[in-house]
């Protein structure tokens, strides 16, 4: 039973994540890369890790959405009413990938993989929480630093307004002109 | 349901999320080739993570950082792509020399 | 002691949900025919009547729709209400005792994302596709903290299952002492069911948005599914916040229905007296002073776990 359920998210995975590069609307790649997304979600708790699956699952769907966002905004074909072949080096990148995925398929039935070492705990959640509030903490804090990074990059990347458009040239003004204007609760 | 077939999905996970990076011209269609990448090691970690090592926490950790890693390269890129955007109005990445300064 | 019920109750939770919501329907029919004057026999059949007719009546086309995309959609909406309430607990069986059935919880409800973006895109309707982008910005301004009042829970039962957290409430519900976390839930609760003050996905200034193009069983699926989602909220509410089906006198599963009841009544007469906001409004506000009273409120029972 759960053979088959792995074999069925498997494939839904490969090829879902095959048509994010075949197909033309734009919708449609973001929406084939989320059901990718789920398929993983679900191989993730099928293999006892249930917390993490959940978590690629709730996560994944909201990057995605927030993707289509983008996608549309950028993309010069959000409908898929035309064809359009957007790509270069196809010929080249096939072959890169094919001879990656031949290379790693070698190495993977090649290699004697170790035995398991000892059995999965009553609560896989609770060994990540203690590793990562524990030993792992370096991990923690890192991750919290890249994402405030993260977070504060994006924004200075994205905006064309600094603080002398909003502000004025000596920076006297009291409330900023923005496009929408007011403050908390407007 | 062994460890070479889950490896294997990983592989070829990454093998099409690599196929799409390296031929895409838009620059969001390269990073949903990165984003299939990292799914790939998602799905890896976990795998090694059941069969090899369910004792100790690391395998759960490196998907954890995978997903950390794919949504700082979501808001990196999206950020990216709109500054090159307010730019040139289209994304494609053979403009991304516009942000040389 | 929540046990998990067989296999077969999987079935039985939409049947329960679907009875929960049509009381919801009813009551929000009455309320709206009194408060206008108008006879209340015939609102009360009005919701059976207007199923019966978008049960049997023709789909109706837009030029160039992306059919696969709307009807997955709208379909979307009510499997996220089923199955989000498949880790509510009622009475002492759940149909399925998940170790982390708040986070799965979470899962399903942002599932709604997908579907209403998808259902505001598939018409291909510009009001349709407007409501659809409104959904995504009031989708940002609530779920960061609906996820942290989830998480504020969680921590004060130290445990990510929905029966432990019901269970951890024999003392004090966490609604009392935890109810900054309760306020973001309930109005959670309203922006993922796109009802009341969060309705403006399918608001009258855009001609229903969502569900402007939408006809025959589609719409019906999509009504249906906001009030499935108003269910399974007001159903998560009550091991979450209410302390589950502990109670003095009656049995497990006759409080789990009464505080059930008791929320979703809250609800549903609430709906008819706040006025329905649009995001830019509020976006700021969530996060700059709901999201960070969020954080502080989820500090509170960390610091009581400590000191224990």
């Amino acid at each position: 039973m759960l053979t088959a359920v792995f074999w069925f998210l498997a494939l839904l995975a490969a090829a879902s994540g095959f048509m994010v590069f075949r197909v033309n609307s734009m919708a449609r790649v973001t929406i084939a890369l989320l059901v990718s997304f789920l398929a993983v979600g679900g191989l993730l708790i099928v293999l006892g890790l249930a917390y993490l699956g959940a978590v690629v699952i709730l996560m994944m769907t909201m990057e995605m959405v927030i993707m289509l966002v983008f996608m549309i905004a950028y993309m010069t074909n959000p409908g898929g009413l035309t064809q359009m072949s957007m790509y270069h080096n196809k010929r080249a990148s096939l072959s890169i990938a094919v001879g990656t995925f031949a290379l790693l398929a070698a190495g993977i039935l090649a290699v004697p993989w170790p035995r398991r070492a000892g059995q999965p705990p009553a609560s896989p959640a609770f060994q990540l929480g203690q590793a990562l509030m524990g030993p792992q903490m370096l991990t923690m804090v890192t991750l919290g630093f890249v994402l405030l990074a993260t977070m504060v990059g994006a924004v200075v990347l994205a905006t064309s307004r600094g603080r002398y458009d909003r502000f004025g040239d000596d920076l006297r003004r009291r409330s900023p002109d923005d496009p929408l204007r007011g403050g908390v609760g407007q | 349901m062994s460890i070479q077939l889950f490896l294997l999905l990983a592989a070829a996970l990454f093998a099409i999320g690599l196929y799409g990076a390296l031929s895409q011209q838009s620059i969001v269609m390269i990073m949903m080739g990165l984003e299939l990448m990292l799914n790939g090691v998602i799905v890896a970690a976990g795998a090694f993570w059941h069969y090899v090592a369910p004792a100790a926490p690391s395998g759960q950790l490196v998907v954890v950082v995978a997903v950390v890693a794919m949504a700082v390269e979501m808001a990196t890129g999206f950020a990216v792509a709109t500054a090159i955007f307010r730019a040139r109005d289209i994304t494609m990445s053979d403009s991304a020399t516009d942000l040389k300064r | 002691m929540v046990t998990s019920a067989p296999l077969w109750s999987v079935l039985i939770v939409p049947v329960l949900l679907t009875a929960f919501a049509i009381m919801a329907v009813l009551g929000d029919a009455l309320l709206a025919a009194r408060a206008a004057g108008r006879p209340l026999l015939t609102a009360a059949a009005a919701p059976a009547a207007g199923a019966a007719r978008l049960l049997i009546g023709q789909r109706r086309r837009t030029p160039a729709p992306d059919a696969l995309l709307w009807r997955a959609g709208l379909w979307t909406v009510p499997a996220a209400g089923i199955l989000a309430a498949l880790v509510i607990p009622f009475g002492t069986v759940t149909a399925s005792r998940m170790s982390v059935g708040v986070v799965w919880f979470n899962a399903m409800e942002v599932l709604t994302w997908a579907g209403l973006w998808l259902a505001g895109w598939g018409a291909n309707s510009a009001l349709s596709l407007i409501a659809g982008y409104r959904f995504v910005a009031q989708g940002l301004a609530y779920e960061l903290p609906l996820m942290f009042a989830l998480i504020s829970v969680a921590a004060g039962a130290q445990s990510l299952d929905v029966a432990d957290i019901a269970a951890a409430q024999s003392h004090l519900w966490f609604a009392v002492w935890m109810p900054a976390a309760f306020a973001a839930y309930l109005a959670g609760v309203y922006a993922f069911s796109f009802l009341g003050p969060f309705g403006a996905p399918a608001g009258h200034d855009v001609a229903g948005g969502v569900l402007a193009e939408v006809s025959g069983v589609d719409r019906l699926a999509i009504e249906a599914g906001r009030w499935l989602l108003l269910a399974a909220g007001a159903g998560m509410a009550v091991p979450l916040f209410l302390g589950g089906a502990a109670g003095p006198v009656l049995p497990a599963w006759a409080w789990s229905a009464v505080k059930t009841l008791a929320v979703l009544a809250g609800l549903t007469w609430a709906r008819g007296r706040l006025p329905a906001l649009r995001a830019d409004r509020y976006a700021e506000f969530a996060w700059v002073v709901v999201l960070p009273l969020s954080v502080a409120q989820a500090l509170v029972p960390a610091l009581v776990d400590l000191t224990r």
